[in-house]
């Protein structure tokens, strides 16, 4: 394990209400798989230093390395990354991290990824790597967000649907107009529509908050989902 | 030397000495699994250590708590980075469940329901540091955070504090566990900051 590389802001790119997409030259970055993440270190003039993680967007091999940052209200690190940080600035990474919450183009079996909020990242790394492999593995992602304005990703996931990828929302606090449906929760039946049943014995990536992970790990494993076979990513919160 | 990020530093929150390196304070209790929580019945579970020569004992719900139980007050770190100061548990002493078990066993590892498992030294288990825990701040311990019973190995990350434990197992040798062959450290010293390998 290598130690922590600088990395120079090369772009930032709103992302949604609250977010922000980070391009990062990360000279000596080793290229990292889909669904890794990577420890990021900031330090002021003082010394001072905090470290939290971030799923990496991107994928595969190169410097160039992508980041999407939510702004938790009060947080002490993502407010910096989200407001104040502009391309030039330097940061400090670490990685890549995790080997477990991790999809590689190798795998033939079918792959059903669930997202809450910015819980879609690692997963946007996988998406892109499916495309990118030209994978006939089925994909479908199902991404839960708050509103239209929340969604990370949307038109470049929209974009990638086709026969191998089908991807699908859940609103929960307001739909786009004309959506059909009300807007609310993850439900067992929402959960039924859209993701490959249990019998197609997909893998499944569930990444997002806590409390959006555990409930929809469960709403899973009440549908008949192997528990060995879903693999979770918390981002913390409640 | 670190590189210092421009008007980085505003927003920083106090720092206590009693945190480990790269470490920050949270209030709430963030959820590490590699899965879903499983819910398990107490009826349905057991305890077990086993030893390198495959003697066993086995604790029922009941027998385990009938035995001795002790409160313990402790700091807790976890690898993706947070901490939370002077937490309280009640729990058995792994020393309690150890007594008269003969083993030359240096190591162990821990089975857990749902399949996980992690290594952690036999020595860093036993002399009052560790224990199998079933309360939680005054109350049962919650399914998200390892009940009906975890591991608590407070002095090392809080992954090898393994929840939903169902067994010890004495080896010989170092066996890697889950998070340990998924990247994590084999030891976990938070105030080494053996996170990664
Ligand atoms: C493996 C991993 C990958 C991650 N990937 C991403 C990512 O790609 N994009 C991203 O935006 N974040 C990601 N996170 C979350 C990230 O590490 C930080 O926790 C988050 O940015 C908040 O940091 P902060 O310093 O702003 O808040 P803090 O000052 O640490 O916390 C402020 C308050 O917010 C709560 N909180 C912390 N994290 C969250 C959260 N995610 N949701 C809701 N409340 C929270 C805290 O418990 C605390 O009460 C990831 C976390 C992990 C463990």
């Amino acid at each position: 394990m290598s130690g922590w590389l600088a990395a120079r802001v090369a772009e930032v790119v709103p992302a949604s209400a609250s977010g922000r997409v980070l391009v990062l030259d990360v000279p000596g970055w080793p290229g990292n798989l889909a669904g890794q993440h990577l420890d990021l270190r900031l330090t002021a003039e003082d010394g001072y230093q905090a470290v939290r993680s971030y799923s990496v967007a991107s994928v595969g091999a190169g410097e160039r390395v992508e980041l999407a940052v939510d702004e938790v209200p009060d947080g002490e690190v993502s407010p910096y990354l989200v407001q104040d940080v502009r391309p030039g600035d330097v940061l400090e990474v670490r990685g890549p991290l995790g080997r477990y919450f991790v999809w590689q183009p190798e795998d033939p079996g079918p792959v059903q990824l669930v997202a809450g909020g910015s819980g879609v990242v690692p997963l946007v790394a996988m998406v892109r790597a499916h495309a990118a492999a030209r994978s006939p593995a089925p994909f479908r992602l199902l991404c839960s967000v708050r509103t239209p304005a929340d969604a990370f990703y949307r038109p470049e996931l929209e974009a990638l649907v086709d026969d191998a990828f089908r991807l699908d929302w859940v609103w929960t606090r307001a739909a786009p107009p004309g959506w059909p449906g009300t807007p609310g929760r993850l439900t067992a039946a929402g959960l039924a529509a859209a993701a490959l049943p249990p019998e197609a014995g997909p893998t499944v990536y569930v990444c997002g908050p806590t409390g959006f992970v555990e409930a929809a790990a469960s709403l899973l494993v009440a549908a008949g989902h192997p528990p060995g076979r879903i693999r979770t990513e918390r981002f913390g919160g409640s | 030397m670190a590189v210092v990020s421009r008007g980085f530093g505003a927003r920083r929150r106090e720092q206590d000495p009693a945190l480990p390196p790269g470490q920050y304070l949270t209030t709430d209790f963030p959820v590490l699994s590699a899965g879903p929580t499983p819910h398990l019945h107490a009826g349905e579970w057991e305890l077990e250590v086993r030893t390198e020569t495959g003697a066993r004992r086995t604790w029922s719900w009941e027998e385990l708590l009938a035995l001795p139980q002790e409160d313990v007050r402790t700091d807790i770190h976890c690898v993706t980075r947070w901490s939370k100061l002077g937490t309280r548990w009640r729990g058995v002493a792994v020393d309690t469940l150890l007594e008269g078990v003969e083993t030359t066993a240096a190591f162990t590892t821990v089975h857990c329901y749902g399949g996980y498992t992690t290594n952690v030294p036999l020595a860093d288990l036993v002399d009052g540091k560790a224990w199998i825990a079933t309360e939680f701040e005054g109350a049962p311990l919650p399914d998200e955070h390892g009940g009906p019973a975890r591991l608590l190995v407070p002095h090392l990350y809080f992954w090898k504090s393994a929840k939903w434990v169902r067994g010890l197992v004495l080896t010989e040798t170092d066996e890697p566990g889950f998070w340990e062959r998924n990247g994590y450290h084999l030891y976990g010293d938070p105030w080494r900051e053996q996170r990664y390998w």
